[in-house]
């Protein structure tokens, strides 16, 4: 009886603990709630005061633009695929820049990675500098490091590509490192027992094992920097956002060529998505069929 | 003849071995061959060659020289003897008449230390310049023979430019030029120049013990006001134009979040039986996507002007159609057993959603649009350059006048800060929010982990 009691007194002060933590969790999401649709709110009116236009009068607008290019292509749509194969170079000079800087910046993000990792490291007490290097060289926009080396180097691709090559070395090597931590260090013992050198342990012993998940990494940067490449070229270093922004300061007249390289980079931009999309699957099942093998 | 076939096989099995072997080797030297060939390919295309003579490594020098150090002009017009001295030779960063740094000292002829030994005299007719371990140079401008000059006897040395109208001295300690109409003496510094007050500022070159001091009776407010509206540096636009890019990071990926969620519904498998509608909304996800945020922000911009709304919009739009792909994915892999026991309550179909779905996913969707939140704030930056709002504005403005280059690297140093910024903010966001998303353990301490509480 005395049990019962003591047991039920226990279950009322249960339910009170429990009813006083759902309402203390209720009244925490309820404030961070009205928080998040304030500052939404607020940080709506301010971007809408400093905007040259109105959020209502551009909402009737935004399809005028659209619709002025695309009338105009439709005029001249006779003279589309002359258009599509003259800025073909450029669509390729675009794709270039994207795969050679995703090549140098994988390239880069390898080593980075591979000396900022626990038990892989050449110097393991710099392993802090090496992280914080790729931190910075994550952070820093490409068309910071483009516009300044636009300004040496004069316009063009080789701009654009080290600026991307930068930035991707930086992001890869964050998510290189992560993999590389998994990488088992038995075939590096192996190799280290016969007297190998650190790039032969690296690129016999961790290599093979991160290679598949490095490439898949590599696939997704190489579609982020189509678009970054296409951005540049907007700000003045060559490819299809050159020819874009060319196409479009002239204005009208010239809206056939704006519509031209438009659907260049949009089914560019598809199809690699697509692509590396099937890759990536296959990479990852082919890592795990080799591993069953 | 059973040891015979086990021979043959062994013989196929070393024949199989072989070829693997061999191809694995292709492999290993064919792939780095493959990429080399490609760099060389890429180094031809983009004619590097060539790079090294359409480079202007005159201009790198500039820009690297005064984006650490800064000069401070001593210019005397020899039409009217009026001396000046102006920081980069700017308006903005000159002394008020008869005022002048210590290093100078005005009078009929004005004297200008550039320590070392080197002086520069600007007398009434004649300037001279006393270079340590060379001799006094003097410089005459006249109205009808140019600049006249007498040099120490021997070689002219290559760091002396001299023509009929003009003379060139660069030293170590600083650069004198005479013309006919003016005499000018550039004098360097290190440092970013007047980057706590202008020369109009009464604060100008106190140390920051007397500013204390100052600020401690009563100053304080007159201080920040001098430094906020600092004329060169303008520390106020500058922190308003980082507010900007955040605050279209913020509402653009926010905004993308709030819009997809209700649309993955529509695009998930599990929760919208209706193949055609999911077979468009995907597509639609796809088309936002495969349009480029770069053209989304030239459209964008059309409509609604250069600012941070078009950012913002720019940035909503494009990851509108990405976290569309990752929550309806996230969707489609719920687990229909948390769902089917809050059925089993008696829950109705909001009740189903918000305790059987959103419990599952809001790990998976807050982590993505933090990661999303520091991806895009240097997406903002650069989107802000092409349309004209935020940071990014200023930096092309910077990098276009092309003589400001200790704001470009003020500039790039705050960029660099406030994306890192915002991934430690991200992280620590996600931390707090989602239990256990952190790789490594966290070491135990004394209070528990406090519950997330994100969601009610």
């Amino acid at each position: 009886m005395t049990d019962l009691t003591a047991g039920q007194g226990d279950l009322a002060r249960i339910r009170d603990d429990y009813t006083a933590l759902t309402r203390r969790k209720r009244v925490y999401g309820g404030i961070l709630l009205i928080l998040f649709v304030s500052l939404m709110a607020a940080g709506f009116h301010t971007a809408d005061d400093r905007n040259a236009g109105g959020f209502v009068d551009g909402w009737r607008r935004i399809l005028d633009y659209p619709a002025e290019v695309l009338t105009e292509a439709l005029e001249k749509s006779a003279q589309l695929p002359g258009h599509l194969v003259h800025f073909l170079p450029a669509l390729v000079e675009t794709l270039n820049i994207a795969a050679a800087a995703t090549l140098l910046g994988a390239l880069g993000g390898t080593v980075l990675a591979l000396l900022s990792t626990r038990g892989l490291a050449y110097w393991p007490r710099l392993i802090p500098l090496f992280r914080r290097i790729a931190d910075i060289c994550r952070a820093v926009p490409e068309i910071v490091i483009a516009l300044v080396l636009i300004f040496v180097l004069g316009g063009g691709p080789v701009p654009a590509m080290i600026a991307i090559a930068i930035h991707t070395a930086g992001a890869l090597g964050k998510l290189f490192s992560e993999v590389a931590e998994n990488a088992s260090l038995k075939p590096v013992e192996g190799l280290e027992s016969t007297g190998a050198n650190w790039a032969q342990r690296m690129y016999l012993g961790v290599i093979p094992q991160v290679g598949p998940n490095f490439v898949s990494y590599a696939l997704l940067r190489f579609e982020i920097n189509i678009r970054a490449s296409a951005i540049l070229g907007f700000v003045g270093a060559g490819g299809i956002g050159y020819e874009l922004r060319n196409a479009m300061s002239w204005g009208q007249g010239r809206y056939d060529e704006a519509a031209a390289i438009f659907l260049l980079l949009f089914v560019t931009i598809v199809a690699v998505d697509q692509i590396s999309d099937r890759l990536r699957a296959r990479l990852t099942h082919g890592a795990r069929a080799g591993v069953t093998a | 003849m059973s040891t015979a076939t086990t021979d043959l096989d062994l013989i196929h099995l070393k024949h199989q071995a072989d070829r693997l072997f061999t191809r694995k080797r292709l492999l290993g030297f064919g792939l780095p061959a493959l990429v080399l060939a490609y760099l060389a390919y890429i180094f031809f295309a983009f004619d590097m060659p060539g790079l090294a003579a359409r480079a202007n490594w005159e201009n790198g020098r500039t820009l690297v020289a005064d984006s650490y150090s800064y000069k401070t002009h001593v210019t005397r017009d020899n039409r009217s003897g009026a001396v000046s001295v102006a920081v980069e030779g700017e308006r903005k960063g000159t002394w008020s008449d008869g005022q002048a740094p210590e290093w100078v000292a005005l009078g009929e002829t004005t004297v200008i230390d550039l320590t070392g030994g080197h002086i520069v005299r600007f007398g009434p007719e004649t300037v001279e310049y006393d270079i340590p371990g060379y001799g006094t140079l003097r410089a005459t401008p006249t109205r009808t023979q140019g600049v006249v000059t007498e040099l120490p006897p021997g070689d002219l040395p290559d760091w002396i430019n001299q023509s009929k109208n003009r003379i060139t001295v660069t030293t170590e300690a600083g650069r004198l030029t005479v013309t006919r109409n003016r005499s000018e003496v550039f004098r360097y510094f290190t440092g970013w120049e007047l980057f706590w007050f202008t020369l109009d500022s009464p604060y100008h070159g106190l140390s920051p013990a007397e500013l204390a001091r100052r600020a401690a009776n009563g100053e304080a407010g007159a201080i920040w006001h001098d430094f906020w509206n600092n004329t060169m540096w303008r520390h106020g636009d500058v922190a308003w134009a980082i507010g900007e890019t955040i605050l279209m990071a913020f509402l653009g990926t926010f905004g993308a979040a709030i819009i997809a969620l209700p649309l993955a519904f529509l695009a998930a498998r599990n929760f919208n039986p209706l193949a055609p509608v999911r077979f468009a909304m995907r597509r639609v996800f796809d088309f936002v996507r495969g349009v480029d945020a770069l053209i989304w922000t030239v459209v964008l911009a059309r409509a609604f002007g250069p600012g941070p709304l078009t950012g913002a919009l720019a940035i909503l739009v494009t990851d509108s159609g990405t976290f569309g792909k990752i929550f309806s994915e996230a969707l489609e892999n719920v687990d229909a057993k948390q769902i089917e026991g809050v059925q089993s309550t008696g829950a109705n179909a909001a009740q189903r959603y918000r305790f059987g779905v959103i419990p599952q996913i809001t790990p998976v969707l807050l982590s993505q649009v933090l990661y999303f939140l520091e991806s895009n704030t240097r997406s903002a930056t650069i989107i802000g350059a092409i349309t004209g709002g935020g940071i990014g504005l200023l930096l092309t403005q910077a990098i276009i006048t092309q003589k400001d280059w200790e704001e470009v690297a003020y500039y790039i140093l705050l960029i660099v800060l406030m994306v890192m910024l915002m991934d430690w903010f991200s992280g620590w966001l996600r931390a707090r929010l989602i239990r256990g998303e952190t790789a490594r353990p966290r070491k135990p301490r004394g209070n528990p982990e406090p519950e997330p509480f994100f969601l009610p």
